[in-house]
């Protein structure tokens, strides 16, 4: 497995190409949080679209990144998942804490809706 | 099939392509090939992670099997450390790795793909997981 990353504002998209399983979470986990922390970014979207296959250890890993990126006030979306990797996902409750999305833009529409909606707010109460 | 093959976390995808390729003849759909490769990966990861620590030096053993009707039999053997309380392991989000990110829900990935899974354990001897998939291959007769 690998991945590529992309950034817009302070919002990391990771793809993950290929085969994830234990063997190949550790690098996953270790790459996502330096490049979160290298670049400073608030929220993450994990693209799922070239996952080939996943088993339970997918879970570990996107739950153990909604843990760090919520402490720091961000946001976690899973977008592009197959019907197998949403099943998978489905089982551990992940979608009762992470946003699903259909694909990487409507995530970041999301996220760029609410940056909207913050900064309005801020503005009002000024 | 027999293989054996060392508890090194890259033989997991070796041994989940071998299951899946032995079981082929039997023109599996993709769905079922995925739900068997998913099984496989699990079981032996339990036994790479949890039954030898990841020590490679230690031998898992995958053992695959096609009954008539389309019936597949596959079973992941360890000599590790044998599991405690079986019941307990097989409990959705039970897990005892504490260092890194385990979600705990092998055996519920397990058992909501394979028709029937078994495990026999003895501490201090290893563990067997034995799980059974009927194939749907009505279609093709």
């Amino acid at each position: 497995m690998h991945l590529n990353f992309q950034m817009t504002d302070d919002i990391l998209i990771a793809s993950a190409v290929g085969e994830l399983d234990h063997h190949s979470a550790g690098t996953v986990r270790t790459e996502i949080d330096e490049t979160m922390d290298a670049f400073q970014c608030r929220h993450l979207i994990f693209d799922f679209e070239k996952v080939t296959f996943m088993d339970s250890s997918g879970i570990g890993v996107v739950l153990g990144r909604y843990n760090k990126v919520t402490k720091k006030g961000g946001r976690v979306f899973l977008a592009s998942c197959s019907e197998f990797v949403e099943k998978i996902l489905y089982m551990a409750g992940i979608f009762s804490i992470v946003d699903k999305q259909k694909n990487v833009e409507d995530a970041i529409c999301l996220l760029n809706g609410q940056k909207q909606m913050e900064m309005e707010v801020s503005a009002s109460g000024e | 099939m027999k293989l054996q093959f060392s508890a090194r976390a890259e033989n997991e995808a070796f041994a989940r392509s071998a299951a899946a390729a032995f079981v082929a003849c039997l023109d599996p759909t993709i769905e079922e090939l995925t739900e068997i490769k998913t099984g496989v990966s699990e079981a032996v990861s339990n036994s790479i992670i949890h039954g030898y620590g990841e020590n490679p030096n230690e031998m898992v053993t995958l053992e695959c099997r096609i009954r008539a009707g389309g019936k597949v039999v596959i079973t992941v053997r360890d000599e590790g450390v044998g599991i405690e309380d079986v019941e307990k392991a097989r409990e959705p989000m039970f897990t005892t790795g504490k260092t890194e990110e385990r979600s705990g829900m092998g055996f519920t990935v397990m058992e909501s793909f394979m028709d029937k899974v078994e495990v026999v354990s003895r501490t201090g001897e290893g563990t067997a997981v034995t799980m059974t998939k009927q194939l749907d291959i009505s279609y093709g007769l």
